[in-house]
């Protein structure tokens, strides 16, 4: 079979967007049911916590450039910085330390 | 305007976005090349798709010469979660959204977009998520693209530094409402320990990134809602 890069770019496209359309678009109504609800409350929480951490000191080329971005962004968050602040911040920090220690 | 105002704040709050998905798509764009693809169809399959690991995973099976079928499955695991973000984004909408809006804003629902939309007071405006695609989806396919063409031009510590930008917003996103509820520190700081556990456990280390999302997700917020049901309209906060 001659494979074609057009439409393995089609079919990833299609699934991808067939996976987050589907939900937005067949779910249209406020959910009434206390516990599916309270479920979908949570799930930002849950899913945005374990994407950041352990990645958070896996991404960085040292550990501890990486702990030291975690450390400044739950403190700064905690605080009330914006997100952009946040986001900036824990970048510099990066930066910075590995110029000092690598 | 009320949209032209919430495509602004979209906007504002996509800058960053689109600047760490520059710097991170770079090197999702040398796998694109590895894969052997141009810089043309690099820039048209991350544009279409606006996934990390979903690229990633797509590349490598192009790589590998993999059936379009596999490819397909390779799509619907590594991206399943978002079917979570979006079913929690549904309840984020006024119930009225037309259908238009619902698909346009499907189109771009990425880890971080979702999370500067679940951050959103009250209900979402469809314009913010505009604003926040009109510097995000640029942001990651020309970075790819530039990938391709150029192979890692950013200077290595700067690709470093960069890369904890995106994880720093999701802090901003999830400390600020866990400072105000012990229920939500407690799942923050719960989710974290078992991801790191699941990353490290023989056996269970071999879990994908992606699948490792789902699971945890299902299983804490489900045992979250269980023991502490929502119970008024809290979500339309």
């Amino acid at each position: 079979m001659q494979n074609n890069v057009y439409i393995y770019i089609a079919v990833m496209a299609a699934v991808t967007f067939l996976i987050r359309v589907l939900p937005l678009t067949l779910i249209r109504k406020k959910i009434t049911n206390v516990t599916l609800r309270s479920f979908l409350y949570y799930v930002p929480y849950v899913t945005l916590s374990v994407m950041t951490f352990p990645a958070i000191i896996e991404a960085t080329n040292s550990v501890w450039s990486g702990v030291a971005a975690l450390v400044t962004g739950v403190l700064l968050a905690y605080f009330g910085v914006s997100l952009f602040g946040v986001a900036v911040s824990a970048c510099a920090v990066v930066f910075l330390i590995e110029l000092i220690i690598l | 305007m009320e949209n032209k105002k919430w495509y602004k704040k979209g906007l504002r709050d996509g800058i960053p976005i689109g600047l760490g998905y520059f710097a991170v798509s770079f090197t999702l764009g040398i796998v694109a090349k590895k894969a052997g693809l141009t810089a043309f169809q690099t820039f048209l399959a991350t544009a279409l798709t606006n996934a990390s690991a979903g690229g990633y995973a797509g590349f490598t099976a192009i790589a590998e010469h993999s059936t379009y079928i596999d490819v397909a499955l390779t799509m619907l695991i590594v991206n399943a979660r978002y079917l979570l973000m979006s079913a929690a984004l549904s309840q984020k909408l006024a119930p009225n959204t037309p259908l238009r809006h619902r698909a346009l804003v499907a189109f771009d629902v990425t880890d971080e977009i979702f999370g500067i939309s679940v951050a959103v007071e009250g209900t979402l405006n469809p314009y913010y998520n505009y604003g926040a695609m009109t510097v995000a989806i640029p942001g990651w396919s020309l970075g790819a693209a530039l990938g391709v063409l150029s192979g890692n031009i950013l200077p290595n510590n700067l690709v470093s530094a960069l890369g904890v930008g995106l994880y720093g917003m999701f802090l901003a996103i999830v400390i600020p409402p866990a400072r105000k509820s012990k229920i939500i520190a407690s799942i923050v700081i719960i989710s974290m320990v078992l991801s790191f556990a699941l990353t490290k456990i023989p056996l269970l280390n071999g879990m994908s990134s992606g699948l490792r999302v789902i699971v945890l997700t299902v299983v804490i917020a489900l045992a979250a809602a269980i023991l502490f049901p929502q119970k008024e309209d809290e979500n339309a906060k």
